[in-house]
């Protein structure tokens, strides 16, 4: 088609201006990538170090009455037990997993001539999936056995372990907890984890709850974790969850003091929104420095064709249409757009897999992510591209349409 | 056939009107074959380029084959400079950067078809206006008959039926000017309106019929 020849002839004649455009739409398309990756790295490591506490899940403590109910007072304390998160789970179809936790400070653990104090956690099977606790290779989590048979079994913080055991194997080992001989079944895989309630899992130990129960002969819960089946529905859960409480400890479901709750959903759903509000506002900065190299993209086509007038006087007066001047120049300006942006994204992408080549271990990496080239993006900046390269292409090629053949070819 | 009834064409200058032509009427039967002569500023490219449909007049009337031209749209104007008309300018009016062959390609790109048949019929004209060993040539790089050859062979590259040459002599020296006069007088032979605006009363004297124009108006309308 003679139009790629004249379009790359004419880029020949307009080499330095061209380049220019093309390099500004290099960075602009660049800047957008690299600025969305980079947000895109951050919240997707955000997420994960909240993920590292539970994922959807809700948390609920003990509270007190702050409202008189039926003739009883106020400040009365409601004191959470196994039953309770038991009859929670039975009422209420709406929560899917659920554990209580009993924890104990200061439990004291030996193996070998090794020893620490720290705290020991019983809970039921469901609470190492709740809040995202792993075992490493080889080993396990609690499970129902172990719960039904008060087994000694404990589940180790990677940290705990690292203490009492250094580099050496701990599962299948023998720690004494309190002087009771406990088998060391598993070791939290290590993660990030950004939020906690009772210090961090890298520092716990877990046992069943009804082992926990035995040894140290705990009334009361430190709290329920538990997880609506329906994320959209946790809400009414939570509802659900003050009715069933008050009515068997007579408070007024609406009082909100009686049970005091720890919801992660709707922290996710407000950090969903600032991610959101981050990566808009990246995008604006972005999408203004690729209007800006538009601006100059057109700015040059309008410089072409004033150059160009003379030609184009030729092209209307051997009978071409408004359109075929029209998409001549458009396609002129598309594929300017183009060159920078393939260059851009190239660009972009290279720079984020050479980001992710280099062996960052520091925790500010843990915490920021590591930058990440979505397709989405990729997409999005070439829609942007496409639309600035026409709307850059347009206005000079209309105007290049309505050049008067006689005047253009009088000009000498 | 051509027919000009009281065409005026007025040029605003700022304030001041300039009347290029100041009422033509003028008709042309088919395969007629004419020169237009006048002093500079009489009007002469100004007529040609209303007859091409480059231009369109300020007053009076224009039809075409019978066809007003001023109800035309400017896609329908633009088909009859593609595929009736074939102008030749006195300043060669090619493609700088393109080479002879694509030069003449032009027209039959905006008429559409085939790029084969465009490129065969392309090498066609070329060889026909003698040029067929030029066809890789950029304008800059043949002599200026040569390029008013390229730019006669690109006026027909659509088969016209009126061929309209403005001063097509005026930038090449006699012998190259010759050339060029021979091919518009087959294009006569072979049936087209042929009209040349021309200072050489040599020229001139070839076609069988001249019209004058001084300041805009028709003077003279000799048949022989
Ligand atoms: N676009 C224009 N704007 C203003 N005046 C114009 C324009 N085009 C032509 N004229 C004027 O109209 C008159 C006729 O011009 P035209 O070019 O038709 O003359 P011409 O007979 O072709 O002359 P020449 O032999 O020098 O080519 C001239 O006085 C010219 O100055
Ligand atoms: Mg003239």
């Amino acid at each position: 088609m003679i139009n790629l020849q004249q379009f790359f002839r004419e880029l020949k004649k307009e080499r330095t201006r061209i380049l220019l455009t093309i390099l500004a739409i290099v960075w602009g398309t660049a800047s957008v990538v690299i600025m969305l990756a980079i947000g895109e790295g951050v919240t997707r490591g955000l997420q994960r170090g909240m993920h590292g506490m539970g994922k959807g899940i809700v948390v609920v403590w003990s509270g007190e009455t702050s409202k008189p109910f039926k003739g009883l007072g106020i400040g009365r304390r409601i004191h959470l037990r196994e039953e309770d998160a038991r009859m929670l789970q039975e009422q209420i179809p709406g929560i899917g997993l659920m554990s209580p936790e009993y924890i104990r400070w200061g439990a004291y653990f030996t193996w070998n001539d090794h020893s620490m104090s720290t705290r020991a956690t019983g809970v039921y099977p469901a609470y190492g999936q709740l809040r995202n606790i792993y075992p490493q290779k080889g080993g396990r989590f609690l499970n129902k056995l172990d719960l039904k048979s008060r087994r000694r079994v404990v589940f180790l913080g990677n940290e705990v372990k690292e203490r009492l055991f250094g580099d050496k194997e701990a599962v299948g080992e023998t720690v004494y907890l309190n002087r009771v001989p406990f088998t060391v079944i598993g070791v939290l895989k290590k993660k990030l984890q950004t939020s906690c309630y009772s210090g961090m899992d890298q520092d716990a130990t877990f046992i069943p709850a009804s082992t926990f129960r035995v040894m140290f002969g705990h009334r009361h819960l430190n709290d329920i974790v538990y997880s609506p089946r329906d994320i959209s529905r946790a809400k009414q859960v939570k509802e659900q969850v003050y009715q069933v409480m008050g009515k068997k400890y007579k408070f007024d479901p609406k009082d909100k003091d009686t049970l005091r709750m720890w919801d992660t959903i709707e922290m996710q759903e407000g950090f969903g929104k600032v991610s959101t509000g981050v990566r808009i506002f990246l995008g604006i900065i972005g999408g203004l420095t690729l209007i800006v190299a538009g601006v100059g993209l057109a700015n040059i086509m309008y410089a072409v064709i004033r150059n160009r007038t003379r030609e184009i006087g030729i092209k209307i007066a051997v009978g071409a249409k408004r359109r075929n001047i029209i998409t001549e120049y458009i396609l002129q300006s598309l594929l300017t757009v183009s060159a920078g942006g393939a260059i851009g994204l190239g660009f972009s992408w290279s720079l984020v897999k050479v980001i992710n080549i280099i062996p960052l271990k520091q925790e500010a990496f843990q915490y920021l992510g590591r930058p990440v080239m979505s397709v989405t993006t990729a997409l999005i900046t070439a829609g942007v591209l496409g639309l600035v390269g026409f709307l850059a292409g347009i206005f000079p090629a209309r105007r290049a349409a309505s050049v008067n053949p006689v005047d253009a070819l009088r000009c000498e | 056939m051509i027919k000009l009834t009281g065409v005026k064409k007025i040029y605003q200058m700022g304030k001041i009107d300039v009347a290029a032509i100041r009422g033509i009427d003028l008709k042309v039967e088919n395969n007629e074959y004419l020169s237009v002569l006048g002093p500079s500023g009489s009007g002469k490219s100004t007529l040609m380029h209303i007859i091409g449909c480059l231009d369109t007049p300020t007053e009076g009337e224009y039809r075409l084959e019978g066809r007003d031209v001023s109800g035309l749209s400017s896609n329908q104007l633009a088909e009859i400079r593609n595929k009736k008309v074939g102008f030749v300018f006195q300043s060669f009016n090619l493609l700088p950067y393109a080479t002879a062959l694509e030069n003449v390609e032009l027209p039959m790109i905006y008429k559409g078809g085939s790029a084969r048949q465009r490129r065969k019929r392309a090498g066609e004209l070329l060889a026909k206006v003698g040029l067929g060993d030029r066809a890789r040539h950029r304008p800059t790089e043949l002599s200026g008959g040569e390029r008013q050859r390229v730019a006669i062979a690109r006026a027909l590259a659509n088969s016209p039926s009126i061929v309209l040459a403005d001063e097509p002599t005026g930038n090449l020296d006699s012998t190259s000017g010759k050339e060029v006069i021979q091919v518009f007088d087959e294009l006569w032979q072979q049936g087209c309106i042929v009209i040349i605006v021309t200072h050489d009363s040599e020229i001139a004297d070839r076609t069988p019929r001249i019209v004058k124009l001084l300041d805009g108006r028709v003077v003279d309308d000799m048949q022989r």
